[in-house]
């Protein structure tokens, strides 16, 4: 059977793609935030997921404003990199495994969840920047993706409660799959961050570290955040982080802290990141 | 925390008002802006950039924005592109076409310099003490002048 081993939250902010891809992950500004990642590579070589259910919001690359999918599993075989305005970054392709998100969709919408489903789908900094800080530059990227694209940039976003309840779901439908399989669940975005008018610029590092806090914690509180609060805590780009509660809703009701580390700033943005496992 | 308050979505959106120097995208900016959006989407194509380059009021006029619209894009004022109901990932397309970084364009939405903003950023960010709500802030001045 297959089954989720291990989550990954982490920020995807698109200049960390630059660095990976310009080669400066160890100078002045990029090396504490890369360092905070060696432990996780290490760890990723050896815990060599198949499948990863990753889940990002696109930013305006792929999608438009004539489709605002709440919630959209990506089913194809293969998903191409995207031309965010400068030229897609020169990373593999992303190669999918149908037959598990076929499966995990199915199973959402039994479960009453009603997805979006995507055969065709490009995809950007959201998903790729996650991939780079986990596995760095391979010539091939060591394991399936299957995209899962949430949206949080036209309001009302889905709530903290529903990210973590579509969680739950994706541990019920992963766990019913016929085929062994090592599957992870990353959520990813954030931390505090504002991109826009007068108080661009925000951060929080307290309210950051009170949110991982949460994520540790065997109660499930953190669910219950409503938007106005990231809103006002944490910047108007900070609601990326009900994203991590997909993830945090499929650990289970316990989970054992593997790794956590939080650094300001990069460009705009709170980076932070954290490896929980299932207790 | 109060487990799945119900939200009736007019008190939700009239909370959004109530935050400092922040436009929430909500459903009723995104129609407003919907074409000052797809116009910042275009700029991803390399051939609708150099016709924009070339004469950027003509490209505008290909498109469905207001005359303030227009105009806004045309200074690059980004605050009056988000009350106009522009989205800063959308925008962002004409950050790249411009050739300036994300982080600079935002800063031309504050009232600070780009090397004042990088500066801050580096400091530690924006603060959010004093940054949360519009209500407490007018509430802790009247206060303070109260008390003088």
């Amino acid at each position: 059977m297959a089954k989720i081993t291990a989550g990954v939250g982490s920020s995807h902010v698109p200049l960390l793609g630059v660095a990976v891809d310009q080669g400066k992950e160890k100078d002045d500004y990029f090396g504490p935030i890369f360092r905070g990642y060696d432990w996780t590579r290490e760890w990723e070589k050896a815990e060599k997921p198949d499948v990863v259910v990753l889940v990002y919001n696109d930013h305006a690359s792929y999608f438009d404003m004539n489709i605002v999918p709440t919630f959209a599993i990506g089913c194809g075989e293969r998903f191409g990199i995207c031309d965010e305005g400068w030229g897609p970054r020169p990373v593999p392709e992303v190669e999918g495994h149908p037959d598990l998100a076929w499966h995990i969709a199915q199973s959402l919408i039994l479960d009453d969840f009603d997805m979006t489903i995507f055969n065709k789908l490009d995809v950007d900094h959201g998903l790729t920047v996650p991939l780079s800080m986990m596995f760095g530059q391979p010539e091939k990227w060591p394991c399936k993706v299957i995209p899962f694209a949430v949206n949080v940039v036209t309001y009302p976003v889905p709530s903290g409660n529903r990210c973590w309840a579509i969680g739950e779901a994706i541990k019920k439908a992963v766990e019913s799959f016929p085929e062994d399989l090592n599957v992870q669940i990353w959520g990813t975005g954030g931390m505090s961050h504002q991109l826009q008018g007068p108080r661009a610029g925000l951060l929080n590092r307290e309210w950051d570290n009170k949110f991982l806090d949460m994520l540790e914690s065997d109660n499930d509180d953190v669910r219950h955040i409503p938007h106005i609060e990231y809103l006002r805590e944490t910047g108007s780009e900070g609601i990326e982080m009900v994203m991590w509660l997909i993830m945090r809703g499929a650990m289970g009701k316990k989970v054992k802290t593997l790794h956590r580390h939080y650094h300001i700033p990069c460009s705009n943005t709170a980076i932070g990141h954290i490896v929980l496992e299932p207790a | 925390m109060a487990e799945n308050p119900i939200q009736n979505i007019h008190e939700y959106l009239a909370e959004f008002d109530d935050i400092p120097g922040t436009l929430v995208y909500t459903a009723a900016r995104a129609r407003k802006g919907y074409w000052i959006n797809q116009f910042a989407m275009s700029m991803m194509k390399p051939e609708n950039r150099e016709r924009f380059k070339k004469d950027e009021r003509a490209y505008l006029d290909e498109w469905d924005i207001s005359e303030e619209g227009k105009q806004a894009l045309l200074r690059r004022d980004y605050n009056a592109l988000l009350k106009l109901g522009g989205n800063v990932y959308y925008l962002s397309k004409l950050f790249s076409a411009d050739g300036i970084p994300f982080a600079e364009a935002c800063s031309t939405m504050t009232d600070m310099t780009w090397p004042e903003y990088r500066q801050m950023m580096l400091d530690g960010g924006r603060k959010p003490e004093g940054n949360r709500s519009i209500r407490e802030n007018l509430a802790a001045a009247a206060a303070a002048k109260g008390s003088n």
